[in-house]
């Protein structure tokens, strides 16, 4: 049996690399040229490279410095913003949620959507065609345009499988009956749960694609992958996926981490990276109106070696005063003196309720505002958090007098900003002392041409 | 050494002496209860550096002498006996105790090792002994019981002259407990953080005599002690150290809507409502003209509800609190009726007592409760 729907009614949309999409869109003069988005630092990895960047051979998760090497000078490194990648995930869910009631958002720029819902739309191949390639163009429209690709097709598998095959703002309808004969060429990585070292070792049984993967007997697969993984790729090769959209995956808890440029040994420092962490996993908490009674800290060492603790409070807690001094006990517990790779902190155990606490009069005060943060790096988007340099390469920023732009450069006390924006052509670099008081770190742009409020 | 006790003496002196004592000591000696017999009588004492007990209790004494036996071993012994006089006598490097045709024979433990006891300390001041033990009781309830904070575990005890002023918090409710004493000197000026465990114990053990004096700072023979003393008994407890939080701006300076309900009536409305408030979860007090009307449970899961009498002065108001800690504050009060003095449904409620429905708020002890917030 392949799938349970015998029509095509279950799309996957994901937006063409997305980050560094959003970055093209709103700084015009890297338009056409490789970008990088993601950690910068020596130990970064890449988030996202622009399709001009996967020219030269850079990859999403590949380590930065990789991605130096493989790319030309006048690769653009960014920092990600966040901020601004939630603004545009927004409006494609939003025209998203306009096609259906049931749509399951699997990451910001990732969806999956079931068509049959609502009842009303025309779910033959040629009417679902229409109708997805639709919503492609009103979500370049709409986004200042930024392409999508998908897949529709009777499961959620064929669906995720489809909108990769024409990628870049690609879209594949696969006909229902059709899904074997889509899949059998395909390499056996296009199976979710066949990651590398599957697929290594399937290639030393003479297994490449789908179809070779057909071949194996299931009591062989059992024997290589033990009963569970077994069975899943049996099931896998025949397209036999049932699982339906679910609208609300349900978060079981929000946590933010840090990885260092250098191993951190220095309790100060480790702290002031904690109290920062707290300070966005909480506006996290309030925004997703919720409480939680579970406090986890996750530290690296420098080996490599991981661990994570945790604390459970009696009564669940939405202040982040509660949430750090929580998270500092469990830190204190932590031997740092060989130095940290990375630092995390999460919540967990929500509750539609919380015993908040009495305020006493100083000891108690929340230190999580007098945390010392330098004021120029102040980051709006919560998930990126400055390390050391005041100015990050791509973040937002407003000059008093040239108005908006974005951070070109910075280094030795002296920043370069490249005054430009989504709906301006591109622009000019200016250098400033760091300390410039006419510069401001500054919300994203908006890519939207609004009506003149002033009149 | 020898001599004879009668049952119910010997059994209450040893369960008093030996209680506050760790379950696991830092070193075995301090296991033991120390049994002096001397011509005026038995002496029992017990110390574990943390807190010390001692008792003196009338014994008819043929040899005296000094023993040390395993203290929570005597007392289930002597709990356990029979109701006859009781003989203790030392056989070797045995301790044997006789009552009736009961003989047990315990193993001395060596004296030497045994630490000395604080000193004695001279008297701060005095008071009645059933008024201490109330109001210990009143705030200690609100002492934190986990091990995060050491400092909030304490009772915080001010002395300013005669005004003696409990108070403990846990950080969700705060209790403070205002009475008057008779100090030693009218300038006596002390502020001690004395474990709530042990001043609750402590208070219930001396309430029944007629005054209890209490040592502190050098009185107590050094700074970082506290002493009691009632009748024949003694203690000494180790006071915590470390700086306790600032609270006064937690008593809130204005109110807004205040309800007087008969302090019986509500607490048992919100025992019986509170069945279906599962583990932490909230009851919710809905103030109207001439009612309160509690809630709890919602949605699929089970619901009470149940309407009681209330007085209310100012705009009518919606709270929820934590059952658990509405429930300590109403049982510690000790009045006939019950005021609760709001501002807003998210800020701190205060409770206190009152004797009569339209008397004036007795505000010597007031709880104050931090309500449970839901989520928008």
């Amino acid at each position: 049996m392949v799938g349970v729907r015998a029509r095509a009614s279950i799309l996957h949309l994901d937006l063409d690399a997305f980050f560094a999409a959003v970055e093209q869109r709103d700084k015009p003069s890297l338009r056409g040229r490789p970008v990088i988005v993601g950690g910068i630092g020596t130990r970064g990895v890449v988030s996202t490279a622009s399709y001009e960047a996967r020219a030269f051979g850079a990859r999403s998760a590949m380590p930065t410095s990789e991605a130096r090497r493989r790319c030309p000078p006048g690769t653009a490194f960014l920092h990600p913003r966040f901020q601004a990648y939630r603004a545009s995930s927004r409006v494609v869910m939003d025209l998203l949620h306009d096609l259906s009631p049931v749509v399951e958002q699997v990451s910001v720029d990732e969806a999956y959507v079931d068509l049959a819902a609502p009842g009303t739309h025309d779910l033959s191949v040629a009417g679902v065609r229409a109708l997805v390639a639709d919503l492609i163009d009103r979500i370049a429209s709409a986004t200042g345009g930024l392409t999508a690709s998908a897949g529709v097709a009777s499961s959620k598998m064929l669906a995720k499988i489809g909108s990769d095959l024409e990628k870049p703002h690609g879209l594949v309808v696969v006909e229902p009956g059709r899904e074997l004969q889509v899949i059998e060429p395909l390499s056996v990585r296009v199976l979710g749960g066949v990651g590398p070292a599957t697929a290594e070792r399937l290639k030393s049984f003479g297994v490449i694609t789908v179809a070779d993967l057909q071949r194996m007997t299931l009591p062989d697969l059992v024997s290589i992958f033990g009963e569970s993984h077994g069975h899943g790729l049996h099931r896998l090769a025949r397209a036999q996926d049932d699982r339906e959209v679910e609208v609300e995956r349900e978060t079981k808890s929000i946590s933010a981490e840090e990885t260092f440029d250098v191993d951190v040994p220095d309790r100060a420092r480790l702290d002031s990276e904690l109290a920062a962490m707290v300070t966005r996993v909480g506006g996290r908490l309030g925004q997703s109106a919720s409480f939680a009674r579970t406090v986890t800290i996750k530290v690296r060492h420098h080996d490599f070696t991981t661990h994570t603790r945790s604390a459970t409070l009696t009564h669940a807690t939405g202040e982040q005063a509660v949430v750090l001094d929580t998270a500092r006990r469990l830190l204190a517990e932590v031997d740092v003196s060989d130095g940290l790779r990375l630092l995390g902190v999460g919540v967990s155990g929500f509750t539609s309720h919380a015993q908040d606490q009495l305020a006493f009069d100083e000891v108690d005060e929340p230190d999580v505002p007098a945390t010392p943060e330098p004021s120029a790096s102040r980051e709006p988007a919560p998930e990126s958090r400055p390390s050391a340099p005041s100015w990050r390469t791509g973040h937002d920023v407003r000059h008093d007098e040239l108005g908006a732009g974005w951070v070109w450069g910075a280094g030795r006390g002296r920043v370069s900003v490249r005054f430009e924006g989504p709906r301006t052509g591109p622009g000019a670099v200016r250098t400033f002392a760091s300390d410039d008081p006419a510069l401001h770190p500054a919300d994203p742009p908006d890519w939207r041409e609004r009506p003149d409020v002033s009149g | 050494m020898k001599f004879r006790v009668d049952r119910d003496v010997l059994a209450e002196a040893v369960t008093w002496v030996v209680r506050g004592l760790s379950p696991r000591p830092p070193v075995p000696v301090l296991a033991g209860v120390l049994l002096q017999a001397t011509p005026e009588g038995l002496t029992l004492s017990a110390f574990d550096y943390e807190v010390s007990a001692k008792v003196t209790v009338a014994a008819e004494v043929d040899e005296p002498g000094t023993v040390l036996v395993l203290g929570r071993l005597l007392a289930e012994i002597s709990r356990s006996l029979p109701s006859k006089p009781v003989e203790i006598s030392t056989d070797g490097a045995k301790v044997q105790v006789t009552c009736g045709s009961s003989r047990f024979s315990l193993q001395q433990m060596p004296t030497d090792d045994y630490p000395t006891l604080p000193a004695s300390p001279d008297a701060s001041g005095s008071i009645a002994g059933d008024v201490f033990t109330q109001a210990v009781g009143q705030v200690s309830i609100a002492a934190d019981r986990g091990d995060t904070l050491p400092i909030l575990t304490g009772v915080r005890v001010e002395i300013e002259g005669e005004k003696l002023t409990l108070l403990a918090t846990d950080r969700y409710r705060l209790a403070m407990r205002e009475l008057s004493w008779n100090p030693g000197a009218p300038d006596a000026s002390h502020v001690a953080l004395i474990p709530a465990r042990t001043l609750s114990d402590t208070a219930k053990a001396l309430g029944a005599s007629g005054s209890v004096e209490i040592a502190l700072g050098t009185a107590a023979g050094g700074d970082g002690l506290v002493g009691f003393e009632a009748g024949q008994r003694r203690a000494t407890t180790r006071l915590l150290d470390g700086e306790y939080p600032k609270v006064t701006s937690i008593f809130p300076t204005s109110v807004d809507t205040t309800a007087v309900i008969g302090t019986a009536s509500l607490t048992e409305a919100v025992k019986r409502v509170s069945l279906v408030a599962e583990r932490n979860t909230p009851v919710r007090l809905r103030f109207s003209e001439g009612q309160v009307a509690i809630e709890a449970g919602t949605g699929d899961d089970a619901q009470a509800s149940e309407a009681v009498e209330a007085t209310l002065t100012g705009p009518e108001l919606e709270i929820a609190f934590n059952p658990q800690f509405l429930l300590d504050g109403l049982n510690a009060l000790g009045t006939a009726y019950a005021r609760l003095s709001f501002t807003q449904p998210s800020r701190p409620a205060v409770l206190s007592g009152q004797s009569e429905a339209d008397g004036d708020a007795d505000e010597s002890y007031r709880y104050v409760l931090m309500p449970v917030r839901f989520a928008s």
